[in-house]
């Protein structure tokens, strides 16, 4: 890398004189090491699809979840540090409390975006701390529909119909670009998404994952939770298939 | 302020607040050679109301000691929760149940820790010694304490204390000692004063429980006192 | 609120500070935040007060009601005023006393369930843990003689067993089978007790019926009351609010009351 030895990556609070901040690029690739998170937006809600990996066969299943609560209405989906993220939902659950304690209201989702990233970037302004090695998906349902808005380590946020984070976010976002999403309904996307973590998982480097999916939206009556055991099921049914059916046209191919 | 809005709409109220409240309640703790006992009634009151028919004053701390508490209830859950919290942490730390008097010396500790906003609580402590003797420890709400054989507190006490003064020391009655009371008699001597006491006395009723510590470990009873 | 003390005591130091905390906004090194003179009020007396709440436990559940006045004294102010809050599909809390007090810790509440739910570990508050923490605030308060000007009764379902819990302004509490406050404790209480020592295995339309038939009582006698009142019904099944009810008067005897002119 063309940072090393150049001595303007040590602090995140100084510019290198190409006015790049290298310890923000480097919490960047820190997000690229973990697994993918996906996120569609829907016409009547928002789906999470996580690929969580799995390094050792010892570890409990089901633990160290990667799709978070922050408020009732509110879900984050994640890619990066583990720790660091849950100090941003836990930091983004203070946010939501608080402006449910000053206005009464659930918070809309683009003012906690905007104060959670606003968090992001206050830590790369400083020599005495670390950027978050964290990319975060929001998702929310609101009274003028679904909502959703990705934060990176800068700090910056920006909303999407479709967006993917972690290792294999290119192969993910060329798969949600084939989906009609505005049309969908999230009946249909938990579907879909996972069998986008099924397709762009990487079987030779990465031996083991467990599929997370969440939703929110009309069916959980604005509700953010992990789709029921019976919808994920259906839907990893759905993903294997697919999977295998492209895996027998490939060898057609050949 | 705002000085008083619709000040001649304002009720007849109470404006001075209290932090305390005295909810009745009677224990009576008594020494024996081998064992101790410990009687309370189970009425919880305020005022000219009974709260609760079956609300006991004895609360067991170990196998081997019961504490006895009443006053003001507020008080008397909080105390027990710090007694209960500090008896589990002695208990992790030395592998062992915290002795008689060590509770007691505890007890006094953390009721003079607040001297001046005192736990409005009168307290016995019974169980067995080192020797496995009975004993009583009674204190004052700040802290206080002394073993003795018999003690009586709580809203009644001023009628039971004489009594047993009479019965059990054998006070101002000349050529009479005080000599131990063998168990069965002391238990019918003590359903005897409560139902006395609960005849005079308001806060005082409904029934009582009566626990006994021997080196076996503590044993209970129930029995009816007036209900009015 | 976990909002106040995110770093703990180990604060990490100056890079945060003067950053904004949930919900407040940015305050530039150097410029003094204009923070509001550290003079503290404290509830001396209530202000907007409601009167009696009745709770009574029957077979397999419990039935507890309030009215839905909110008294200015003695002028009868606000007419539309809920003191039952449902906490989860077990819990229930009924309030007397101060009105404000009540929203405020209703507030608070209601943001721990969703701070409970959030972590979405399949626990949550249970009747008893409720009251059991009502109990540990109103003592704290009043022992910073700061008190919560309230009485409250917990109601729910615990370990599939009815409950019923009281807590007054002092952090006074205890468990009953049957519970009342306020006015009701004098004029309700008797008439549940005894309703109860007769018909110890209460059915559920036994209870709302003697309920139904206590509120009618304290809107004719106790003169801070309204004809207006909410039940809540506890089983397994949930939790069930109902109302606002109006119970049918007969005030016709009424005019032959004399002598108070």
């Amino acid at each position: 890398m063309s940072s090393i030895g150049t001595g303007y990556d040590l602090s995140a609070s100084q510019f290198s004189p190409d006015g790049r901040v290298f310890q923000v690029e480097y919490a960047q690739k820190a997000v690229e090491n973990s697994g993918t998170a996906v996120g569609i937006r829907g016409k009547d809600g928002v789906v999470f699809g996580v690929e969580k990996l799995i390094t050792s066969k010892l570890y409990e299943k089901g633990d160290n979840k990667r799709i978070l609560n922050v408020d009732r209405h509110v879900g984050a989906a994640f890619a990066g540090l583990n720790a660091d993220a849950r100090h941003l939902v836990e930091r983004a659950r203070d946010e939501a409390s608080s402006y449910r304690h000053s206005y009464g209201d659930p918070i809309p989702l683009r003012h906690l975006t905007e104060r959670v990233a606003g968090y992001v970037h206050a830590h790369t302004l400083y020599s005495s701390v670390r950027p978050f090695g964290v990319s975060m998906i929001l998702g929310s349902m609101e009274q003028d529909g679904p909502q959703m808005y990705l934060i990176d380590p800068s700090g910056v946020s920006w909303g999407y119909h479709g967006c993917a984070v972690g290792k294999a976010k290119q192969n993910a976002k060329t798969e949600i670009e084939k989906l009609k999403m505005k049309d969908m309904t999230v009946r249909e996307l938990v579907k879909e998404v996972a069998k986008i973590i099924y397709i762009v998982h990487d079987e030779v480097k990465d031996k083991a994952f467990d599929l997370e999916l969440s939703w929110v939206g009309e069916i959980t009556g604005g509700k953010h939770e992990l789709v029921p055991p019976e919808v994920f099921v259906e839907a990893e049914k759905y993903a294997k298939e697919a999977l295998e059916e492209s895996d027998d046209s490939d060898e057609e191919d050949l | 302020m705002m000085g008083e809005p619709l000040s001649d709409y304002k009720a007849p109220v109470q404006v001075h607040f209290s932090p305390y409240e005295f909810n009745g309640g009677t224990i009576l703790a008594i020494a024996g050679e081998d064992y101790a006992l410990i009687a309370t009634d189970t009425r919880l009151s305020q005022g000219f109301s009974i709260h609760s028919r079956e609300s006991p004053k004895t609360y067991p701390l170990s196998e081997k000691t019961v504490l006895g508490c009443c006053g003001f209830h507020g008080d008397v859950l909080t105390l027990t929760k710090v007694l209960g919290a500090r008896l589990q942490i002695f208990e992790k730390d030395h592998n062992k149940p915290m002795p008689t008097p060590s509770v007691a010396a505890m007890l006094s500790t953390i009721l003079y820790y607040r001297r001046f906003f005192p736990y409005y609580t009168h307290n016995l402590v019974v169980g067995l010694d080192e020797e496995g003797k009975g004993c009583v420890y009674s204190f004052d709400p700040v802290g206080s304490y002394e073993r003795e054989f018999y003690r009586a507190k709580g809203s009644a006490s001023a009628m039971l204390q004489p009594l047993l003064d009479n019965q059990l020391g054998g006070k101002n009655q000349q050529g009479v000692e005080r000599q131990a009371m063998p168990l069965k008699q002391c238990v019918a001597m003590v359903k005897d004063v409560f139902t006395s006491a609960a005849e005079r006395d308001i806060y005082t009723g409904d029934s009582i429980i009566i626990s006994v510590v021997t080196k076996e470990g503590t044993k209970s009873e129930q029995f009816p006192l007036r209900k009015d | 609120m976990a909002s106040s003390s995110m770093f703990g005591p180990n604060n990490p130091g100056a890079f945060w500070t003067g950053g904004p905390a949930p919900g407040q906004f940015y305050n530039f090194p150097g410029s003094q935040s204009t923070s509001a003179q550290n003079s503290s009020q404290r509830t001396l007396y209530p202000v907007v007060t409601g009167t009696s709440v009745l709770g009574v436990q029957f077979e397999g559940g419990v039935v507890m009601a309030a009215d839905m006045l909110g008294s200015y004294g003695s002028l009868a102010r606000f007419r539309d005023c809920p003191r039952l809050l449902k906490v989860n599909d077990t819990t229930v809390l009924g309030a007397a006393g101060d009105y404000a007090d009540f929203q405020y810790l209703s507030n608070v509440i209601q943001q721990q369930v969703i701070d409970e739910e959030c972590l979405n570990d399949g626990f949550g508050y249970t009747p008893k843990s409720l009251h059991c923490w009502l109990t540990r605030v109103l003592y704290n308060r009043r022992s910073q003689f700061n008190p919560l000007w309230n009485t409250y009764i917990v109601a729910g379902i615990d370990d599939e067993k009815p409950f019923l819990g009281y807590v007054d302004k002092i952090g006074m509490a205890y468990e009953a089978p049957s519970l009342a406050c306020g006015f009701g404790a004098y004029l309700a209480l008797p008439i549940i007790r005894d309703a109860m020592e007769k018909n110890p295995t209460m059915t559920q339309d036994e209870a709302v019926a003697l309920i139904d038939r206590c509120m009618k009582l304290l809107f004719y006698r106790d003169a801070r009351s309204l004809n207006k009142y909410q039940v809540a019904v506890i089983t397994k099944a949930g939790v069930d609010i109902r109302g606002p009810i109006k119970s049918e008067t007969n005030w016709e005897v009424a005019h032959m009351i004399k002598g108070y002119e």
